[in-house]
């Protein structure tokens, strides 16, 4: 079949088919999170009908024996989520101003890579370096019972988290036109005043994407929080929580799906929670790509 | 440009139709056709012993296939009535209902051990307690002795270590030791317990932090920890787990896995049993955690 085609009419042949292989795979994308939403409604919205709310919102998690409460779960992963983005933001910040504003060339050229080579290590080795090295030496400072707590969690997932914020606000900073900080110097403000009052400002909707897709990024990550934070699906009393063992709707997910029967209250109960994660992450990435394009559109009005 | 993409193609699809030849055959190596099947089903908590066994059998013994599913203990008896296995796994006796189904069918149940399986009490090595009562452990696993001071121990506080909820070892701990064995008994563990992935989490946290208490198969112990002697109800007869204790039925928290029969095994399903209780199989029984059994 290639054989006759590339003698008779190879280019177009080939262009035809290379043309269709990237529309499908552009639309095969689409295709793949319409059949993944609707998996995820159709096999958690069940639970919706089997447990009553008045139960999916109580006090336990504790499935094998009929309590379904998702709200000790929604509350860990928030509760650390927040926590994580709080600690990760200004390191974030900080690194990407230093990295794109400050730093000469040759370091720049060091800590770039050296970011991405951060993005790249998979959590399941930080959360080995969380239980070997992080929960022993945090139970021994703080003096907490155990190491094991939403805030090793928190440590860890900020941690997980810079690499993405950095990249992407360094990236954005990048983008802010070199005659905005010599206007600035030209009015006689000094290099931080520059920075702070009209750099950082002029990429704000950029860094407020790049804080969100670090919320998603931390949203979504499991292995390390199962790790280190204990999940003990305790429903949070107050900010000292935090110090105490949490657990995750990622965790719950991970450890217990490849046990439950299919079909059964749980299995639907952990597809719901799943779907409470799906369109977190959605509604987080959505205001994620509006920013974004706003500065787009930024970008377009300052260039005319 | 071109010809190197056309023969990419001709690789590719090449290389699918290969691998779509290839994957029933190395399923069913011609050379060892097998002419006896044993279909082998029940409780969760073997299910990794049960394949470990059927895994190193049907290694020696090629003509033997050996299929096994978990689903639970009852699953197992109920599809032995049913005569669609051979072999049923139980982690418990047989109830008399069960019985009493099985002579209906005209059935007898033979249960024979085939392991056993203990949990040992462990805590920090530096922790004054050496031994506690059922009682005492699951007051503290449901959250009623929150410091180390109230069992003799020094003034700090506990920190509860489990295995995820989907353990059998979870289930039993919860059974024997949280209820104390009684049916209808509600109490669960305090959702403080700290719910801990793997065996080796809670070996890890136990030898690091003094806190702790926490439980596991006797045979994932290691040296790091200390292991406590536990006393059963209205016993004052503290006993440390060991595959002797286990096997003397004298540390309360242990009990016997069965392999259940329809009536006294013949033929095929026989020597597999015989081959269990070797003690070639019941190394594998030691390498999984369980306890072997002695004879």
């Amino acid at each position: 079949m290639n054989t006759t085609f590339q003698k008779s009419s190879a280019l177009p042949a080939s262009e035809w088919i290379i043309t269709r292989l990237i529309q499908i795979s552009g639309y095969l994308s689409i295709v793949f999170v319409g059949l993944i939403s609707i998996f995820l409604i159709s096999e958690g919205s069940p639970a919706l009908v089997e447990v009553p709310f008045s139960s999916l919102f109580g006090e336990r998690w504790y499935p094998i024996e009929g309590y379904y409460s998702i709200w000790p779960l929604l509350s860990g992963s928030l509760l650390i989520t927040v926590s994580a983005i709080l600690l990760a933001l200004p390191l974030g910040i900080g690194t990407a101003v230093y990295i794109s504003e400050i730093a000469p060339q040759w370091i720049k050229e060091i800590l770039k890579p050296l970011v991405e080579l951060l993005a790249g290590l998979p959590s399941v080795v930080l959360g080995f370096i969380g239980i070997l090295v992080l929960v022993p030496f945090l139970r021994r400072a703080l003096d907490l019972p155990t190491g094991l707590s939403g805030f090793t969690g928190a440590l860890l997932l900020g941690w997980i988290a810079i690499p993405t914020i950095v990249s992407i606000a360094e990236d954005a900073l990048n983008n802010v036109p070199a005659s905005y900080r010599q206007a600035a110097l030209a009015l006689g403000a000094t290099r931080w005043q520059t920075i702070w009052g009209v750099t950082v400002p002029a990429a704000r909707s950029g860094i407020l994407t790049a804080l969100m897709l670090g919320i998603g990024r931390t949203l979504g990550e499991t292995m390390a929080v199962m790790m280190v934070t204990g999940n003990a699906p305790v429903l949070p009393s107050g900010l000292n929580a935090l110090f105490q063992p949490l657990r995750t709707m990622t965790a719950t997910i991970a450890s217990e799906m490849g046990e439950v029967a299919k079909g059964s209250t749980h299995y639907h109960v952990l597809f719901l929670i799943g779907m409470a994660l799906f369109i977190f992450s959605l509604t987080v990435n959505a205001i994620a790509f509006t920013l974004s394009n706003r500065r787009k559109k930024r970008a377009e009005r300052l260039l005319s | 440009m071109r010809s190197k993409f056309v023969v990419f193609t001709c690789l590719l699809t090449g290389l699918m139709v290969l691998s779509a030849c290839s994957s029933p055959a190395d399923q069913n190596p011609p050379a060892a056709i097998p002419q006896v099947y044993i279909q082998n089903k029940g409780s969760d908590t073997m299910v990794n012993l049960a394949l470990a066994w059927a895994e190193r059998y049907q290694s020696e013994h090629p003509e033997v296939r050996i299929s096994v599913t978990g689903g639970g203990t009852g699953t197992g008896i109920t599809s032995l009535l049913d005569r669609t296995i051979d072999i049923g796994n139980a982690s418990r006796a047989v109830k008399q209902e069960e019985i009493d189904d099985a002579a209906k069918l005209g059935i007898e149940l033979k249960e024979i051990v085939v392991a056993r399986d203990a949990i040992a009490v462990i805590v920090h090595p530096d922790n004054p307690v050496d031994h506690l009562t059922l009682e005492q452990i699951s007051a503290i696993f449901r959250g009623e002795i929150t410091n180390w001071s109230e069992v003799g121990g020094e003034d700090r506080p506990i920190v509860k270590l489990s295995r995820e909820t989907n353990s059998g070892t979870h289930v039993y701990f919860l059974e024997r030791v949280v209820r104390l064995g009684k049916k209808g008994d509600k109490f669960l563990f305090s959702p403080d317990t700290l719910l801990l992935p793997s065996s080796e989490g809670i070996i890890a946290e136990t030898s690091e932090n003094p806190n702790a208490i926490g439980y596991d198969g006797l045979g994932y112990i290691t040296p790091h920890v200390k292991v406590l002697a536990v006393s059963d109800s209205g016993s004052d007869r503290f006993i440390l787990p060991s595959i002797e204790t286990v096997n003397d039925g004298s540390y309360p928290i242990s009990r016997d896995l069965y392999m259940v029969t329809r009536g006294t095994p013949v033929g095929a399903v026989k020597q597999y049993i015989d081959w269990i209780l070797s003690s070639e199989a019941q190394r594998i029984v030691s390498d999984l955690g369980f306890v072997p059994v002695l004879r």
